[in-house]
């Protein structure tokens, strides 16, 4: 199979060609404002590159920004309605009252509390009434709302309610866009209703921006089908992007860290990316990133997304290096993208980690005649301050006392110049497009988060039956049957529930199965 | 009506929780949604003083609120918002008597906001302390049934309208027994008001000053993280605590057992404390710590999870694989520590009749 992945960034879209596992070109073109400008010229780049003809491309696999970067910039959002079923329940608290103000005026701030919801144990808390809905969709109408996020108590452990309530407002709005929080989130009910709601507000863009990289690739003269990769590194095809484009916005870490991953052949390890001016550290499980367990803010809101537990530290190739009273300070401060003037090996003033690389030797790079005069143990103890927060955030992402690789991406990566913290250190060839190769080799997942009752069905049972689930979610979404496998399991007892109530997450990934 | 006290202010609500979650030693239910619903309460008008343990005479009744339930469904099926004041006037009507003011039976997690919001809705105000300092699983861990209080008349409320009254029960095992298997039938969330108390009972029985103690935890965190300052010293020397361990959690078991999350955590030790080993025994909340093997901090003190980095606490239900932990200890109030209140709250009534309780010195403060 030849694919390209594509990774449209803040700063750069990466594109790599690849025939099986095998990186056949990459390339790094500018982001452009419109951003299909950008992701054209990487795709004909690449083409080139490769010496394919674009009609031996099989799919095309897209990673993007391009969502996250319209919450967090309040722009191209539409006007959406809120609504919530679980009346008297959760009176207590509108929709979008933790919100931002900017953001919810953006998206006009209207929320409906309806009856509906169930209890943890799937009991309903009250019946749907049909009126009360219709009621709700006249007044959606007449305020020329075209977008609905529908979010009902409990509706992880049962969704029949958001479904009818879903059919109930498409038959009396035709042709509005429809989000059912059970398709979003997980458990916790403010998070999963904003994870709603901003997919709601994104639809219109949905619709452009897949038409749009549709048309990108159509002009190339590529004719396979395209894919966006999500949160967790898996795709989604165009149909399902254009429905739920707030699962793009953790892609581009992810991509990295997936990349990395497969450029150095290892599936458990530490991954750091060594930017301008930080460093995101992550860890790897049977290849896919380590979720975050706690809620995670988007644009200021709260949400429960999947999204990698990536952190972040002021280390970076275009960092700072100031000696106060003998001891060495690295970053947070940077240069940024200015090191191409600022840095002392390309004739400007400020002394940078990549100045100190230089001139301990180790890299070629711009004019070492400049760093001449660092004497050796300022050399030394600068690269002693450097791999020291390289170990400590290695450290601070472990997941046992068993020793693990740590693969070292981007840019930055010349500052590391041995094992970190007795662990081994894999730089991988293609190291700068790892992003577009994680985009590339991305699978196709199910996933399942349901709260089970143990004592009526047995701990066994009830992981078969969340395996089974999630692997009939990883089919219908595009996966091979016989290469899918469960990558991730976890049960936590919740305390105060009786019946031995657990609940129970699975994840099942396949390879895509392209017919 | 007193003009002791202060009044809540929309800007003490972040803190409030933050000090209530820290002192809920890993349990209590997080007390965010609670903030939030206080805060919609105060934006639209209402008003809530919080009054010292002497500001009302000693035949003034006190109303014992919070929630009961998991809190996972605390955190799913939010309140409508009335649960604790509708049981709490089922109560006052049972008993025949007005309540005068609020108290919150713990003001670790999620219920130290619960009498604040009971008292906003029945226009009255809230005494500044709480029946524990803390957080414990069962109703009548409390230094109001401790020392004698009643448990009935008491009531539970769903968000339906649903009000269930007990009109005699023996005492609060049994309350706690009747009332969990209501909550559980209304779906493990409902609103709950015990007993009234005078207030002559209340200035012995409460532990004083929780309310401002958890809002000056909460201001001490907000402080230290928005000056980058490293938060868990802040709070260790702010609260006359003690740091005990540093380390990176390498293992969390956690298995129920008679409705709750009993299990252990294990750690490695970091920084100072390279190169020892740690063990958390966890209900709900933290129960002991194992320091190379030896207990040095045990029920009923509090034993505390704090982020390493960020000082954000942390409960058992998060605790993880890998998470870089600070366990900080405070020693529990005195009322908590008679030889009368560790039959219910000592070592021993969790499960650990072989260690004795050692009490935690309080550490010099430094503000």
């Amino acid at each position: 199979m030849i694919r390209i992945g594509i990774d449209v960034g803040g700063t750069n879209t990466d594109a790599v060609v690849m025939d099986g596992a095998t990186v056949i070109a990459g390339v790094k073109a500018a982001t452009t404002g419109d951003v299909m400008t950008g992701v054209v010229n990487a795709l004909k780049a690449v083409l080139e590159a490769s010496k394919m003809d674009a009609s031996a491309i099989d799919v095309v696999m897209i990673g993007t920004t391009h969502f996250t970067n319209a919450v967090v910039q309040r722009r191209d959002l539409a006007k959406t309605a809120a609504v919530r079923l679980g009346l008297p329940a959760t009176a207590s608290l509108p929709p979008m009252v933790d919100w931002p103000e900017d953001l919810k005026a953006a998206i006009g701030g209207t929320g409906y509390l309806a009856h509906g919801g169930n209890e943890f144990d799937g009991r309903v808390i009250s019946p749907l009434d049909e009126k009360e809905l219709l009621g709700i969709a006249e007044d959606i109408k007449a305020k020329g709302i075209n977008t609905i996020a529908i979010t009902s108590v409990f509706s992880p452990v049962t969704g029949e309610f958001e479904k009818q309530a879903g059919e109930i407002f498409a038959r009396a709005l035709p042709g509005v866009h429809i989000t059912l929080s059970s398709d979003i989130g997980r458990i916790g009910l403010l998070e999963r209703e904003n994870a709603a709601i901003m997919n709601a507000c994104l639809r219109d863009l949905s619709r452009h921006v897949i038409e749009a990289f549709r048309k990108a690739i159509t002009e190339t003269g590529i004719k396979g089908r395209f894919y966006l990769t999500q949160n967790d590194g898996t795709l989604m095809d165009a149909a399902f992007a254009e429905k739920f484009p707030v699962l793009t916005f953790a892609s581009g870490p992810t991509n990295s860290m997936r990349g990395a991953a497969f450029l150095s052949g290892v599936a458990d390890a530490i991954v750091v990316d060594i930017g301008g001016t930080t460093s995101d550290v992550g860890s790897l499980h049977k290849g896919f990133p380590r979720q975050a367990t706690v809620a995670v803010e988007v644009g200021g809101v709260r949400t429960n997304f999947r999204m990698p537990d990536v952190f972040s530290i002021g280390l970076g190739g275009g960092s700072h290096v100031v000696e106060t009273g003998g001891a060495i300070k690295v970053g947070p401060t940077s240069v940024g993208y200015r090191i191409v003037t600022e840095a002392l090996i390309f004739g400007g003033s400020t002394l940078t980690t990549s100045d100190v690389v230089v001139a301990s030797g180790r890299y070629e790079l711009g004019d070492k005649s400049k760093v001449a005069h660092l004497t050796p143990a300022f050399i030394a103890s600068t690269q002693t301050r450097i791999m020291s927060m390289l170990e400590d955030c290695v450290e601070r992402s472990r997941l046992s006392p068993e020793p693990l690789p740590v693969i070292v991406v981007g840019g930055g990566s010349i500052l590391v110049d041995g094992p970190i913290g007795g662990l081994e250190v894999i730089k991988p060839n293609h190291f700068a497009v790892a992003n577009a190769v994680g985009a590339a080799i991305a699978q196709v997942s199910g996933e399942v988060d349901r709260v089970y009752a143990l004592a009526e069905i047995g701990r066994d049972q009830a992981l078969a039956d969340a395996k089974e689930r999630a692997t009939e979610a990883a089919v219908s979404a595009g996966a091979l049957r016989s290469s899918i496998e469960i990558v991730d399991v976890e049960d936590v007892p919740l305390a105060y529930l009786p019946g031995n109530a657990t609940r129970v997450r699975v994840k099942a990934v396949g390879e895509l199965h392209v017919g | 009506m007193s003009d002791k006290g202060y009044l809540l202010k929309e800007s003490d609500l972040l803190p409030l929780s933050i000090g209530a979650a820290l002192l809920g030693t890993g349990g209590g239910g997080n007390p965010y949604v609670g903030m939030l619903r206080a805060r919609e309460l105060i934006r639209k008008g209402a008003e809530v003083r919080v009054l010292p343990l002497d500001a009302l005479p000693d035949d003034a009744w006190v109303g014992e609120v919070g929630g009961i339930g998991a809190p996972v469904v605390g955190v799913e099926k939010i309140e409508e918002g009335g649960e604790c004041y509708r049981a709490m006037r089922a109560v006052e009507e049972a008993a025949g008597v007005r309540i005068s003011a609020t108290i919150s039976a713990e003001i670790g997690g999620s219920n130290a906001l619960e009498p604040v919001i009971a008292a906003a809705y029945a226009g009255l105000p809230v005494i500044d302390g709480d029946g524990m300092g803390r957080a414990f699983p069962e109703v009548q861990m409390t230094t109001f049934f401790i020392y004698g209080a009643k448990a009935a008349p008491a009531a539970i409320a769903d968000e339906k309208g649903n009000v269930v009254v007990f009109k005699e029960v023996i005492d609060m095992f049994w309350l706690e027994t009747f009332a969990r298997g209501v909550s559980v039938n209304m779906g493990a969330a409902a609103g709950l008001a015990i007993a009234p108390m005078s207030m002559e009972f209340v200035r012995r029985a409460a532990i004083p000053g929780t309310v401002t103690q958890a809002l000056s935890i909460g201001h001490t965190v907000l402080d230290a993280r928005q000056k980058r300052q490293n938060v868990v010293e802040r709070v260790v020397a702010s609260t006359g605590g003690k740091l005990f361990f540093t380390g990176k959690v390498t293992d969390v078991r956690r298995e129920l057992v008679g409705g709750f999350a009993r299990g252990h955590a294990h750690l490695t030790g970091v920084g100072d404390w390279a190169g020892s080993e740690a063990r958390i025994a966890i209900q709900n909340e933290n129960l002991v710590l194992w320091v190379d093997n030896v207990p040095v901090i045990m029920v009923p003190d509090l034993i505390i999870n704090l982020e390493l980095d960020t000082g954000e606490p942390i409960t058992t239900e998060v605790l993880r694989y890998g998470q870089r932990i600070a366990v900080i200890g405070l020693p529990v109030h005195d009322l908590m520590k008679t030889p009368k209140a560790l039959e219910i709250v000592g070592p021993k009534a969790f499960g650990y009749p072989e260690l004795t309780f050692n009490p935690l010195q309080p550490q010099p403060v430094v503000a």
